[in-house]
């Protein structure tokens, strides 16, 4: 319907005026048609060069690939410490638009504890663009199957295969083969970023953490082609990484275990040591932990339950334990006094039970005392006063030969100072002296503590590895070494060091050394108890530390004493006598006394000596 | 040439030979055949985007096959029906953009869809057609060039659409459905210097609106598009992935199938807004200058169109949805280019998806009812 206005209109001069508005907006199309293509142009010939190098950036990437951590076995090939397959859950945070409610969905389908969440906050600020960056560690087949299920509506998550670190003995081999964990914020920064890239673990302690370099092996690198999820399409090349080294320690894993299971339920340690080459065969911390509970970090509540317990499974008390040695120094003791020249074997001293220094009315007591009402015998020479690890001889040895002497009689053994042993945080032990003593306490020595030292007590520590040390010293008549554990790395055999020989007459080492097997054949030894079907000859000590002070006339009675205050008991041995190869240092932290040690060392050597896994054992290297 | 000459020139030519096929069913062949090319070229470059999934291929034929019978339905009407229809299209789009904050449906943080049981539907896309035909029955009923009276009444028909669809909020779409109700005006011939001050005021309200009217995701476009560089990870990847895919794709490009960009997921949106960067990347500038060429041809047909439509209503509408097309061709290529900010504007007729397909086409069959409009005196 044409209005009447319409009528009017002049059809001519307004389709003329459209036809002008035209031309111009075809004008205005084709000068933008121009800048489009000079755009396109520009991006495609101008700068098509950087733009294709942009592009095959974008989808090549150089990406590590972590080497194979390196096996540690027994020595007789048995695995300590594996490598197992297992799943971690990534996240490609470029891909995810809202991160926190992502971590909040997948806290539904998995076990987030505060642990994964710092270690991903941490590694996520050294992630590069698009790299995916670790959640959890290790799903479990419960939480696979629930991630999967779901991948498809979570953007950005990725299952991704791992080896992970695998201790198949648990408890047995913790303070001996350490374990790893995953790299914190200090080892980030002291560790080379290059090698370690695509790892996640690091050697935390033990032999883990000592051989860390080895172990590792060196980090390898792939070109891939990815897609913008940060999924590997192929490989274009790629640089292999060179594995960890293999580690196969002096360690027997049947005497580990027989050690671990002497021990029971008794608190303390074994070291077992070869006298020829100063290899650990054993070294067991009772109660030990489950390294492989640190392995993907260790939850908040079995880590307290670790730290806080009394029993304090977390100290290595082989290593780290250090204790007053007791009447266990007293052979080495008296090979000083033999060789100062101080006493011959034949001399004696008369033992009523107790021992005064002149012009002191103190009266220092035999432990026999206490049993007996009287002395071991009217006199006592050497090889009895170590046989019944007579006080009274040793108060006035120790008397005679002073204290500084006394210490420098004692130090070629290695006590007082830290073994050298492969294997972090050792403690050093205590050898006093007057030196020692002004330097500690600015004090003077009183001649009272040195009839403590003759007998292992007062300032004196040592760790059950120097006890175990020493012994092998006694065992090689002067021969030492610094005890290891790790005997080969790779193909590698590694050599045991020698160190400087304790110096002493033939004579004097038979004299000390028939004492020391009295200790166990004869009927009056104070081990005898294990000297009962003995098939091979051992030479031992006995030794008994004070762990609270009794006062002169005190009694000490065990069943009333806190199980806490109880003495701790040691055996030293090595055995067979005539071509030894086994040393062992045993400890029963309040075992109440040597009893509770001896028969633990008494089923380490039969373990070794007569043990099916010994009759293979005979190659060295 | 005056109404009456045509008129008897094609009266004379119709009774020489009878109608072809084509006129019959109110085909524009020149405009139908590079809109044809313009799909089957989207169909291509819509395998690759898809990493070869006859699936989103099928269901974009789909989408041009109902496209196609839009057009031909609406080539069917007469121009004038258009006309007297215009205002009551023009009220219901109104009605629907008011409904859509009370009933509306979200997605994405906006209102912007209807319900209507089985489809959901956007009241703006009615609006990109409403708003050409209304500014033009406008200026069917006034003089043209516009006086200033009607001038400003024809404003406010632009005005109060695009500000409702603004508080939506889509700014983008808004100011796409402003621009073809101001190309009608533009059309009608309004004064260079009405156009002169309306340019000076948008300069000047540019200031303005950034701090007062633009949303925080409005300024990081802007932001992004000035410097990509800025947030590589975030707001810029899109632009940056988009650049280094048609920059990577050269003169010749790097063949169909086996743009990088594209099939390794770092091209955002491939089928869709960013299809162009796709088509770059495989078939490099020689394909980008093709699409431009085939765009061109449409342009030049609809023109063509406008000038030789029967009557005012209808050269102002051909060459109002014309320049609209155009500029959606424009915004899009820009902004995937880097030269504009990124706005939700597919590249027409080759994006995935159907509403603009279908918008789009009903544009082009109105086009086609203008242009085999019957040669003959109005009674």
């Amino acid at each position: 319907m044409a209005s009447s206005r319409t009528a009017l209109r002049d059809t001519g001069r307004e389709a003329a005026i459209n036809a002008g508005r035209v031309a111009v907006a075809l004008f205005l199309v084709v000068i933008a048609l121009g800048v489009l293509s000079y755009r396109y142009y520009s991006l495609q010939i101008v700068e098509y060069e950087r733009f294709l190098t942009q592009s095959d950036r974008n989808r090549v990437r150089l990406e590590a690939i972590p080497p194979k951590r390196g096996l540690i076995l027994d020595r007789q090939g048995r695995l300590l410490a594996t490598n197992i397959p297992s799943h971690r859950l990534s996240i490609v945070i470029e891909r995810v638009s809202d991160l926190d409610a992502l971590i909040k969905d997948l806290g539904a389908l998995v076990e987030l504890d505060e642990n994964d969440l710092d270690s991903f906050n941490e590694r996520r600020n050294r992630r590069r663009p698009y790299a995916t960056v670790p959640l959890k560690l290790q799903l479990n087949d419960h939480e696979m199957a629930r991630v999967g299920v779901n991948l498809h509506q979570l953007p950005g998550v990725a299952i991704e295969a791992q080896l992970t670190r695998h201790y198949p003995h648990g408890d047995l081999l913790s303070h001996v083969v350490g374990y790893v964990g995953r790299i914190n914020e200090s080892e980030a920064s002291q560790i080379d970023e290059q090698s370690y890239r695509g790892t996640l673990h690091i050697g935390k302690v033990g032999v883990e953490k000592r051989y860390e370099s080895v172990l590792h092996g060196k980090v390898g690198y792939q070109n891939i082609e990815a897609n913008a999820h940060g999924r590997v399409l192929r490989v274009l090349d790629e640089e292999s990484p060179s594995d960890g080294a293999d580690l196969q320690l002096h360690l027997d894993l049947d005497l580990q275990r027989a050690a671990y299971d002497a021990l029971g339920d008794q608190r303390g340690a074994v070291v077992a040591i070869d006298p020829s080459n100063g290899g650990i065969l054993a070294l067991v911390s009772n109660p030990s932990f489950d390294g492989n509970l640190f392995v993907n970090g260790i939850s908040s509540k079995d880590y307290s339950a670790l730290r806080d317990s009394t029993d304090t499974p977390l100290l290595n008390r082989a290593v780290q334990g250090q204790y007053p040695p007791g009447s266990t120094v007293k052979p080495m003791i008296g090979l000083a006094g033999l060789e100062l020249g101080l006493v011959t074997p034949d001399t004696t001293v008369a033992d009523p039970g107790w021992y005064q220094l002149p012009g002191d009315s103190r009266r220092y007591r035999d432990w026999i005392l206490r049993i007996r009402g009287t002395g071991h015998a009217p006199n006592v020479d050497l090889r009895m006063a170590i046989a019944e690890s007579c006080d009274v001889y040793y108060y006035d040895l120790a008397r005679r030969m002073g204290i500084d002497d006394l210490a420098s009689s004692l130090e070629p053994y290695g006590f007082g100072v830290r073994s050298g042993l492969d294997i972090t945080s050792e403690q050093p032990g205590i050898l006093p002296s007057t030196r020692w003593k002004r330097s500690r306490f600015d004090k003077p020595w009183y001649p009272g503590e040195t009839l403590s030292a003759g007998i292992g007590q007062g300032y004196m520590l040592a760790t059950p590895l120097q006890l175990a040390q020493a012994t092998m010293v006694m065992a090689n008549r002067g021969d030492s070494f610094v005890p290891s554990i790790v005997r080969r790395i790779g193909d590698l055999p590694v050599e045991g060091v020698s160190r400087p020989k304790v110096m002493a007459s033939d004579d004097h080492w038979s004299a000390v050394i028939a004492g020391m097997m009295d200790v166990v054949h004869d009927r009056r030894g104070t081990a005898a108890a294990i000297g009962r079907n003995l098939p091979y000859t051992v030479a031992g000590k006995t030794g008994t530390s004070q762990v609270i002070g009794i006062a002169q006339d005190g009694v000490y009675d065990e069943d009333e004493i806190d199980e806490r205050h109880r003495n701790h008991g040691w055996f030293i041995a090595f055995a067979p006598v005539d071509q030894p190869r086994i040393a062992v240092a045993v400890l029963a932290e309040n075992g109440g006394g040597s009893s509770a040690a001896y028969p633990v060392a008494r089923k380490v050597m039969d373990a070794w000596l007569l043990g099916a896994s010994n009759a293979e054992e005979s190659d060295d290297g | 040439m005056a109404d009456y000459e045509r008129v008897l020139h094609d009266s004379h030519r119709d009774l020489a030979r009878g109608k072809t096929f084509a006129e019959r069913l109110h085909l524009d062949l020149m405009l139908l055949l590079p809109l044809l090319m313009l799909m089957v070229g989207g169909l291509v470059v819509l395998y690759s985007a898809s990493s070869a999934d006859w699936g989103t291929v099928g269901r974009q034929g789909r989408n041009q096959m109902v496209a196609l019978v839009a057009m031909l339905v609406v080539a069917q009407f007469r121009v004038e029906t258009y006309r007297r229809w215009a205002p009551i299209i023009y009220f219901l789009g109104l009605v629907l953009l008011v409904a859509v904050p009370l009933v509306g449906v979200g997605a994405k943080g906006a209102q912007r869809w209807l319900s209507l049981g089985v489809v959901r539907f956007q009241p703006s896309e009615l609006m990109k057609l409403a708003m050409p035909l209304m500014v033009a029955w406008w200026y069917s009923r006034y003089s043209i060039p516009p006086r200033p009276l009607p001038l400003l009444g024809s404003l406010l028909v632009v005005v109060l659409p695009a500000a409702l669809i603004v508080i939506q909020p889509d700014l983008g779409t808004s100011l796409l459905v402003a621009a073809s109700g101001l190309f009608v005006i533009f059309m009608a011939g309004v004064s260079w210097l009405y156009i002169a001050a309306a340019v000076v005021l948008f300069v000047a309200s540019v200031w303005p609106a950034w701090l007062f009217l633009m949303k925080d995701y409005q300024k990081q476009r802007v932001l992004t598009l000035l410097d990509p560089e800025s947030d590589k990870l975030g707001a810029g990847w899109n632009i940056i992935q988009s650049k280094t895919a048609i920059g990577s794709g050269g003169w010749q490009g790097k063949g169909w199938l086996s743009g990088t960009q594209s099939h390794l997921d770092f091209l955002p949106e491939s089928q869709t807004d960013f299809i162009i960067a796709v088509l770059a990347e495989e078939f490099g500038l020689r394909g980008v200058l093709i699409l431009l060429a085939l765009y061109l041809l449409v342009i030049v047909r609809g023109f063509w169109i406008s000038i030789n439509a029967q009557s005012s209503f209808g050269r102002l509408l051909a060459s109002a949805i014309t320049l609209t097309f155009f500029v959606y061709v424009f915004v899009n290529m820009g902004m995937v280019a880097g030269i504009l900010p990124v706005v939700g504007v597919p590249l027409p007729l080759v994006s995935f998806g159907g509403t603009s397909m279908v918008t789009l086409m009903l544009g082009f069959g109105i086009l086609m009812a203008i242009s085999t409009e019957k040669r003959v005196i109005k009674s």
